[in-house]
């Protein structure tokens, strides 16, 4: 085998088990910045054995044996500690009865400990993106509007946080798990949004977050919000190809091709949505869930659906209380009850400050105005939401509307 | 914190544009900028009308043009006050120049 072809693997493998491999060497480190670092030098060791002795039949294990005993060298010569010795014993009982076996699913202990309460929100999402995806952090900066050196300097922070703290790596115990698992879905909703937001560059992010909400999915089958979380990101995913014209313009849902919708995917949300409905209270997510459910059945079968989506979001405003609910009730309210009567509602957020930045506000309120027959009004408001869009086909739709 | 935007052109990319579209997104932008309390900004003339002005030893020093001779030029500012910085980069994403240039959000050094 040649070098060429053992990068590729060794590229293939970092892609496929980075996440995996450093959760588990976490667990014995209890530090995820020494984890990376002794992975970093098994990949390292890797690009220059395999291409002589070939490619091991379990890489992951040979990769995972050869950090360890990497960290045991670090151990002995005093270059690295570790908080106490039952740890250590712990995990040489762990590598002991796990020697010969597949490698333990860790990734979703490793979630939850980025998501710990006493890691600042800010670097939750970050966090989880960088050690379970190995995701680099100048392409999670970007996503997140900040700069590679600050994002860098967040997730050194949190990680050195981790390690003087020394919090524990493992699924949080029932009392914990609900405020836990809000984190963690909140992190994986930020990154599905900014991926889906953003027309170019951070993209990638939300097929990630589709694949991390299907894990957690998966490994908490009793979980309500988790499966409705999965599923809102399924609806949208779904209609993705949809989403804009040859000519890369904006298409709103009323006016997508409903022929380009991946059915699969909105089956499968479908499926997750009934599950979650049968079982647990009505959540955030579900309710989010319920009412893009509620859009794509008006869409597929013609059915006037807007009533319930009005009661959805009623239920949405009293749960959530957020400006943004108000506003998207207000849109559905339109559709029952006429533009007036929803321009009537909105007057309610009309001095709160987060929408006067905020580009759907101003882009419903244009609408409405302009359904109302307030031309100026209407004029006015569209304006100011193109001077807040970022994205470019949804600036050019904006203009197209402006009369 | 307030931050200052400095907006730099690419003038060969700007001359480019379309300057009707170009100044209609820039009216429209500057209509958001007030509404949130951002303060408009200011628009420079090219860099070929610059003087630069430089005192060493005792001895002033005039030349033309711009002090640094880059691609991009200075070509103005704007001032917004936000919370966090991912908001100012927000801000920069929104102002058209920096479909033709460069936007730096440079946050202002407080008083006191």
């Amino acid at each position: 085998m040649n070098r060429d072809e053992a990068r590729r693997t060794v590229e293939r493998i970092a892609r496929d088990s980075y996440g995996r491999l450093i959760a588990v060497l976490a667990v014995r480190t209890r530090d995820v910045a020494c984890a990376e670092d002794l992975l970093a030098d098994a990949f390292a060791a890797a690009l220059e054995q395999w291409p002589a002795q070939g490619i091991p039949i379990n890489p992951d294990g040979w990769l995972v044996t050869v950090a360890k005993r990497r960290h045991v060298d670090l151990l002995r010569k005093g270059l690295v500690r570790i908080n106490g010795e039952p740890h250590l014993i712990a995990a040489e009982i762990e590598e002991a009865s796990s020697a010969s076996e597949e490698l333990p699913d860790r990734r979703l202990e490793l979630m939850f400990a980025c998501a710990h309460p006493l890691i600042e929100p800010g670097a939750r999402a970050p966090l989880i993106l960088q050690t379970v995806l190995g995701i680099t952090a100048k392409a999670i900066a970007s996503a997140f509007l900040v700069s590679p050196g600050s994002m860098s300097q967040r997730l050194v922070r949190a990680k050195a946080h981790i390690k003087e703290s020394s919090i524990p790596f493992s699924v949080p115990d029932q009392n914990e798990m609900p405020d836990r698992l809000d984190a963690v879905l909140e992190a994986l909703y930020a990154a599905y949004s900014t991926g889906w937001d953003e027309a170019h560059g951070a993209s990638e992010l939300a097929p990630e977050a589709i694949w991390l909400s299907r894990l957690i999915e998966t490994l908490l089958p009793g979980e309500p919000e988790a499966k409705a979380l999965l599923a809102m990101m399924l609806y949208t995913q779904a209609r993705r190809d949809a989403r804009r014209d040859a000519h890369g313009c904006y298409v709103p849902i009323d006016s997508q091709d409903v022929a380009l919708w991946d059915r699969n995917q909105i089956a499968d949300a479908e499926k997750l949505l009934h599950a979650c409905n049968r079982s647990g209270p009505t959540g955030r997510y579900q309710l989010e869930a319920a009412i893009q459910s509620a859009h794509i059945a008006r869409r597929l079968t013609g059915a006037n659906c807007w009533p319930s989506i009005v009661s959805l979001y009623d239920h949405l405003v009293s749960l959530t209380n957020s400006p943004v609910a108000v506003l998207n009730r207000a849109a559905a309210l339109a559709e029952v009850a006429g533009a007036e009567a929803a321009l009537a509602e909105l007057r309610e957020i009309s001095t709160d400050k987060r929408m006067l930045g905020y580009q759907p506000y101003w882009a419903t309120l244009g609408h409405l105005n302009l359904r109302a027959g307030n031309v100026e009004a209407g004029r006015e408001a569209l304006r100011i939401a193109i001077g807040l869009t970022t994205d470019n086909a949804v600036r050019q739709h904006l203009r197209l509307q402006l009369p | 914190m307030n931050y200052m935007m400095l907006i730099h052109h690419d003038e060969a990319a700007l001359a480019k544009a379309n300057h009707k579209e170009l100044w209609a997104d820039y009216a429209a932008f500057n209509a958001a900028l007030a509404k949130a309390g951002g303060r408009s900004g200011v628009r420079l003339q090219p860099a070929s009308a610059a003087t630069s002005v430089r005192v060493r030893d005792g001895k002033t020093e005039i030349v033309d043009g711009p002090y640094a001779d880059t691609k991009e030029k200075l070509a103005g500012y704007f001032m917004i006050e936000v919370d966090r910085v991912e908001e100012a980069v927000t801000w920069a994403q929104r102002c058209p120049s920096a479909r033709y240039g460069t936007i730096e959000v440079r946050p202002i050094h407080e008083q006191g």
